[in-house]
This record gives C-alpha cells, sequence and structure tokens, in this order.
C-alpha cells in the first residue's frame, strides 16, 4: 500500500497490520465501500444535525463547508500515548517557563543559551508583558503542539501553537460522531474518551484568575460571528456555560472589566481570548481594532483581569524560536527532550543559510511568522520557477526563513474517492495548563485528502479524523 | 447574559413580526386592488401601503408610475427597502445566527429553513404572480417562528426580551393599519361614522384576522367606531393596542422582579397601558381618533427606546 516509503499507521512499513489497529483493520476488511459510502453521508448530516452548531454558528453559515471528515479512526497505543504525553508536558513546561522568563529576568539570555535579540528582537514581543507576574506561572494556558511521525518510534515536534490554537471542537465533534455511527466499533475496541475536555478547560481558566476568587467570571473573546473559527468559539462558550462576548460586549472601568448586562455591569476576572495580541486593545495595540476592548491591557496590568492565553506568547511558538525549545528543555526543566524537533536551518546564520540554498530542491523552507501552510516552499514538489523566487526571497531577507528536511510523514488508511488508501496525516494535542497539566488522549489527526499531498492543513484541502488512544 | 443577547433577541422578535404584519397590510392591499379595479377613484388607494411604513419616496424613486405588480415586489422582495418583507426576514436570520446558543433548534431551523426559501424566491424575481399564495407562506412561516418559541424557549429572562419585540411591534403595527386606512375611508369635512366602504372595513378586519371575530363580539353590521373599538381597547383580541400593551407591561413586570429593578420604561409602559384599560371609544372619537393613534404610535416609539436605554445599551 504504501510502496515502503512511508511508514503507514496501519502496516508499518512492511505491510503487516499493527497491533493497535487489529480491530480497525478487520472492520474495514468486512465493511464495503457501499457501506461507507452510506455511512460517510450519515456522518455529513449528524454534523449538519447534531453538529448543527457547525453549519449554524458558521461564518458565512448555510453555505460553510465543514471541514471534510474521514470515517478511519487514527490509533494510537497506550504506550505510544505514554510517551507523547510525557514529552508534551515536558514540553508545554519548559515553554511555558521560557515565556516567565523571557517576560521577567531572561536568565536563559544570561546563561548565553538563547541571544537576547531572539527575544527582545522579535516582532512578537511584547514589552507591556514585561514583568506580569501571572497565577501560577502560566503563560500557555491552552496549547496545540502539532506532531508527525515517521517511523515506528520516530515522532516529530512540527510547530508549537501557544496563541490561540483551534481545533478542539473537531476532535470532540468527530468522537461524538463516530460513536453514534460505528456503536460496535466501540464496544471491540477500549478507547479512552476526551469528553472532559470543557470541563478541564473550565478549570484550567478559573486557575488563571488574579483573585484567587472561588467563583471567578469567565467569558470567551470573539472577533464575531465571521471569524473562521467562530463556531468553535461559540461551541466552546456553549459547552462551558460562559457567556461568548465580542470586543462591543466589554468595557474598562477603572482598570477593571465589565461585561454589559441587562441586570447592569458584572464584573470579569478571566477571558479566554480568541483575538490576536495586535487586535486586543485599540489602546495597547493596533488603534484601529474594532475587535478588542480599550484599556484592557491596563486592567490586565493592574492584575484585575487576566487573560488566556497570555499576551506576547508568539515569542515562544515563532518559527525563529522553535529551533532554541530543545535548548529551553534542558535550560530550565535539567531534562533531555523527550520528543525531538525537526533538524532546522535557520536562514539568518550565514553557513545555515548557504546550506539551505544549495539544498532547496530537498528541502521544506517556511517563513518564520507564516502560519496555515501558507509562504511555504515544498522543494521536492516546487517547479524550478518556485524555487528560483524563494531563493531570491531568501536572500533578500534570510532572518524571515527556516528550513527543514522534507520529511517522510506517516500514512494512514483514509476512505477517498477511489476507496480506501493511504494518507498523511499529523496530530495536534490540545495541552492545558492550570493547576495542573491535562491532555487529552489522543488529540485532533488532521489528513490531506489529496493523494501524494504532505500538506494538512484545512486551508489547503485537508480533513480530520478521530483519534484513539486505547485504553489496553 | 449580555445585553447585546437581549437585543438581538429583542429585534428578533421585532423583526418576525413586522415581516407578518407586511404580509397581512400586502394581503388586504392585493384584495382592495381587486375590488376596486376600474372604479373611477379606484385607482391608487392601494399605494396607501406606503403611507403606512413612510416608505412612498422610496417607492417613486425605484419606479417613476408604480403599478401593484410594483408595491407588492417592493414591499416583499426589494432588498434595498428595510421595510420589505425580504429585508425583516434577513435582519431576524442574523440576529438569530448571532444567538444561536441562546435559541432552541426549532426556532433556529424554522426561521433558517423560511430564509433560505424566501432567497431562493427571490432569485427566481418573486412569486410568479401568485401573490396572495406567497403572502399566506409568510404569515404561516413566522407564526411557526413565533409558535417554536412559544413551545419550547425557557422561560428565562431572554425570553422577556422576545415577548417585548413581538408586542410592541404587533401594536405598532395595529396602530399604523388604523390610522392610515381610517384616514382614507373619510373624505375630507365627512363626519365620522358617515357612508362608508364596507369592503375597507372588512379588509382592515382581515388584516387583524378579527373578521369574524367582530360578527361574533358585535353581532352587527360593520361600524367604523366598533372596528376602531375592536383594534384599540379590546382586552381579548391578540392584536389589539390594548392587548399588546397589556404583555408588554407583563413582561416588563417579569424584568423588574427578575433584576429586582425599576426603570423609566416600567412607568411608561404603565401609563400607555392604563390609557388603553381604562379608556372609553367615545372619548377618544370625541377627542380624534387620529390625534389618538399618532399619540400612540410616538409614545410606543419612546417605550422601546427606553427599552434600549434601560436594559439593551447598558
Amino acid at each position: 500500500m504504501t510502496g515502503g516509503r512511508f511508514f503507514d499507521e496501519m502496516r508499518g512499513m512492511d505491510g503487516t497490520v499493527r497491533e493497535p489497529y487489529r480491530e480497525v483493520a478487520r472492520w474495514i476488511d468486512d465493511t464495503p465501500d457501499r457501506r461507507m459510502e452510506q455511512k460517510r453521508r450519515e456522518a455529513e448530516i449528524l454534523f449538519r444535525r447534531l453538529g448543527i452548531t457547525f453549519g449554524a454558528y458558521g461564518a458565512a453559515a448555510g453555505h460553510e463547508t465543514a471541514i471534510p471528515f474521514d470515517l478511519i479512526p487514527r490509533v494510537l497505543s497506550q504506550t505510544e500515548w505514554r510517551r507523547l504525553e510525557a514529552g508534551l508536558i515536558q514540553r508545554t513546561r519548559a515553554l511555558n517557563a521560557f515565556l516567565r522568563d523571557a517576560y521577567g529576568k531572561r536568565e536563559i539570555c544570561r546563561a548565553g543559551r538563547i541571544p537576547e535579540a531572539q527575544i527582545l528582537q522579535n516582532e512578537q514581543f511584547v514589552p507591556l508583558a514585561q514583568d506580569l507576574d501571572l497565577p501560577g506561572g502560566v503563560h500557555a494556558h491552552i496549547c496545540g503542539i502539532d506532531l508527525v511521525r515517521t517511523g515506528e518510534e520516530e515522532f516529530f515536534v512540527l510547530e508549537d501553537n501557544v496563541r490561540t490554537p483551534s481545533g478542539v471542537s473537531y476532535m470532540l465533534e468527530n468522537r461524538e460522531v463516530m460513536m453514534r455511527l460505528f456503536p460496535r466499533l466501540f464496544a471491540d475496541n477500549i478507547v479512552l474518551p476526551v469528553g472532559r475536555y470543557s470541563e478541564a478547560l473550565i478549570e484550567t481558566l478559573k486557575a488563571a484568575a488574579f483573585s484567587g476568587a472561588a467563583d471567578p467570571c469567565i467569558a470567551l473573546l470573539t472577533p464575531g460571528q465571521y471569524n473562521s473559527a467562530y463556531f468553535e468559539h461559540a461551541f466552546l462558550a456553549d459547552e462551558m456555560g460562559i457567556e461568548l462576548v465580542e470586543g462591543s460586549d466589554l468595557f474598562v472601568d477603572e482598570s477593571r472589566v465589565y461585561m454589559r448586562t441587562p441586570r447592569g455591569p458584572r464584573r470579569v476576572d478571566v477571558i479566554y481570548r480568541r483575538i490576536d495580541d495586535a487586535f486586543l486593545d485599540p489602546l495597547a495595540f493596533r488603534p484601529d481594532s474594532m475587535l478588542g476592548v480599550p484599556g484592557l491591557v491596563s486592567a490586565i496590568r493592574s492584575r484585575n483581569v487576566n487573560i488566556a492565553n497570555a499576551l506576547g506568547n508568539g515569542v515562544a511558538d515563532d518559527k525563529s524560536t522553535y529551533p532554541y525549545v530543545p535548548e529551553m528543555i534542558r535550560f530550565y526543566l535539567g531534562e533531555e527532550p523527550l520528543i525531538p524537533n525537526v533538524p532546522t536551518y535557520r536562514c539568518g546564520i550565514v553557513e545555515e543559510c548557504r546550506y539551505v540554498l544549495d539544498h532547496l530542491r530537498e528541502l521544506v523552507v517556511k517563513e518564520t511568522h507564516g502560519s496555515g501552510g501558507k509562504g511555504m516552499l515544498v522543494g521536492p514538489a516546487a517547479s524550478q520557477a518556485e524555487i528560483e523566487e524563494f531563493r531570491l526571497r531568501i536572500q533578500a531577507d534570510p532572518a524571515g526563513y527556516i528550513a527543514q528536511p522534507t520529511l517522510a510523514l506517516s500514512t494512514c488508511p483514509t476512505f477517498v474517492e477511489q476507496g480506501i488508501a493511504p494518507r498523511h496525516v499529523d496530530l495536534r494535542p490540545f495541552i492545558l495548563s492550570g493547576r495542573e497539566v491535562v491532555i487529552m488522549p489522543g488529540g485532533l489527526t488532521r489528513v490531506a485528502l489529496r493523494e501524494g499531498s504532505l500538506v494538512v492543513n484545512s486551508s489547503q484541502g485537508g480533513g480530520t479524523k478521530d483519534t484513539w488512544v486505547l485504553g489496553t | 447574559m449580555l445585553s447585546s443577547t437581549a437585543k438581538n433577541l429583542y429585534w428578533l422578535a421585532r423583526y418576525i413580526e413586522r415581516a407578518e404584519n407586511t404580509a397581512r397590510i400586502l394581503e388586504a392591499t392585493n384584495r382592495i386592488a381587486l375590488l376596486t379595479r376600474g372604479r373611477p377613484q379606484g385607482g391608487a388607494e392601494w399605494l396607501s401601503v406606503t403611507g403606512i411604513y413612510g416608505c412612498e419616496m422610496a417607492l417613486r424613486e425605484r419606479h417613476a408610475n408604480p403599478g401593484l405588480e410594483e408595491l407588492m415586489h417592493f414591499m416583499a422582495f426589494d432588498e434595498h427597502n428595510p421595510s420589505s418583507i425580504y429585508c425583516g426576514v434577513r435582519a431576524a436570520r442574523n440576529n438569530a445566527r448571532a444567538e444561536r446558543n441562546n435559541l432552541t433548534t426549532d426556532v433556529w431551523e424554522n426561521l433558517n429553513g423560511m430564509w433560505l426559501e424566501l432567497q431562493s424566491m427571490a432569485r427566481l424575481g418573486g412569486p410568479g404572480g401568485d401573490w396572495h399564495g406567497f403572502l399566506d407562506w409568510v404569515k404561516k412561516q413566522a407564526q411557526l417562528v413565533t409558535g417554536a418559541a412559544q413551545s419550547t424557549l425557557l422561560r428565562d429572562e431572554a425570553f422577556n426580551f422576545l415577548a417585548l419585540g413581538n408586542f410592541i411591534e404587533r401594536g405598532d403595527s395595529t396602530a399604523r393599519i388604523l390610522d392610515v386606512k381610517y384616514h382614507i375611508l373619510l373624505p375630507k369635512g365627512e363626519p365620522v361614522g358617515g357612508s362608508i366602504d364596507y369592503y375597507h372595513w372588512s379588509e382592515i378586519l382581515s388584516c387583524v384576522s378579527a373578521f369574524r371575530i367582530y360578527r361574533r363580539v358585535y353581532a352587527s353590521a360593520i361600524e367604523p367606531w366598533r372596528v376602531a373599538e375592536l383594534m384599540i381597547l379590546r382586552r381579548d383580541l391578540p392584536r389589539s393596542l390594548h392587548f399588546c400593551q397589556r404583555q408588554v407591561n407583563f413582561h416588563l413586570e417579569e424584568l423588574a422582579e427578575a433584576f429586582a429593578a425599576r426603570h423609566e420604561a416600567h412607568r411608561l409602559s404603565g401609563e400607555i397601558y392604563s390609557q388603553l384599560r381604562y379608556g372609553r371609544i367615545e372619548l377618544i372619537f370625541q377627542n380624534g381618533l387620529h390625534e389618538f393613534l399618532t399619540d400612540f404610535i410616538q409614545r410606543n416609539g419612546r417605550l422601546s427606546d427606553q427599552i434600549e436605554r434601560d436594559f439593551l445599551m447598558k
């Protein structure tokens, strides 16, 4: 199936079914394509109805299309997951320690492990966040860490997302739909549940309150219904039973944040914001922002309200910072990274840049500030013209680019038009840091539906799968 | 609950109620036009409908010499006419989408379904001449939405705002129907109760679904002062001013209890309500029906503004 070139999640390198997939493989064999197709249609209807949430919340709802959902689950064994979980917790702790330090004394720079310019010159650095001293020292309350796999034992961290990672609603809805469609599969396999996420999230947010009040008031701040992730904002607010607010629903008085209600102003203690830093407060950042709340930053600095995730987190998940994360783990935790980085060349460094320019055909080049699979060159798939264009771009602004070897991303059987075929996948687990670090077993598996494509982003034709961690 | 939620629900209810009332008025207009066709002077009475909405100028800007078909299209489908059914349903549906998590699936699906179907009709350029069928459909759909709201929504604070919007709008609409039609029906200088056009009066009653009810209540020929009494003072007619104001008053009281606070809106509402509760039709006619109705419309508008100030803009 894979031609031996890629590691297949179900059939490994040699074509024999791997243990965690035993039941799933049998189920695939027993299910004719016709029935799969019928179930796929049922899934679509379910997403529209139960996930009425999806269609209805969405941007231009009615003609909003949900991200395609693939029926065949992606399965991880208990042992695989334990290893990943430990690695994710380790990485999240290090990232939080780094953010605390980056906006504190910057010991890591004094120790010579990261150049201070990497922090201070970073466009994502927010001077207003200096010395915030946040509850529990947590800056990244909600992290999405993207993992890829290239072999039985080889997992890599591809990217950290510690600003406003999205996609968790798909993780939850995918499971919901799978359980409705294939109850027997869940009887034949012990799959660890993920449904407790919203409860864990609200606990995480409560722990972020400055006041230490027993019952802090929490609100979810959305850019509004035209944002592409709006349905997720509404979905999460609903699940947590908190208010979904837009900037105009909030105001700041005497450095305190209030929500406008028909009863009168109601004090807000924690804001789960799904708005980027730049738009958060027109008094502190972009003055033309209509989405934010004037005075919010001063309220944060006065310790009257906390936001999740914290201000200025971009300094930790920027692609130019990524190569330093293993060093952060060593420096703050005194441990070796459990999940390695993908080897990365920084074009800002002369020798590394020379190597990159000489090997463009083999490498993936990314803009340090890019996201969503845009501003990216996949060397082996690119035309000569595209390569030359990137060469010029890199030469013009070397520090704006990094490069990595093209990874042989693992594949997972996927139901496509031609039947069941292997497609490349990645994995985004969601890590919550409150009083403790909590991860729902699994995460969101994204799959590149186009044959041969290595880009899983939904904006580039990616779909999603239910992700299982087996209980035994 | 957020003020913006209360505001969206309040206006959602107003928009839906308005769409239904517009359909009712257009139904009557359509029938009057058919009845008076070919009669001298019967020409443009149906244009009075634009008087109800204050959009005659806008219509004339769109059509130099509007006929019945143009008028119907303008009031039903014109997406630049804020008073059209199309715009009303669109606005209601936008509000519902924003408050999706504060509504039940039943309310959302009925309203969304109505909007989608209306859109496809608009793309076809209208109902293909079947205005009667179309307006009936609008009424039914709007009733499905309000019915779903009545039978499925939690009776929490939010529900009161929905109900307020519903009855503020309905009261306004009934008053306008009566005022504009009454004006046309009474040629200048003619005393009240003089010669009237039976068909016009029966159409006014049909506008508020009260033709049969009139017969049941009065068992008499249709007389203008009784029509006015029915539509203004009857406590039990669901589209009368008295009925609407009683509901408005009730839901404001509910809010006063829930929030343990009274506002200027409560005072204004009580004032309007007592006038309707204790009013007599003879006195209203003595002081001028038109004056009474315009006064009501103004006060009702002030009450709506006050509700916004007391609850929705906080």
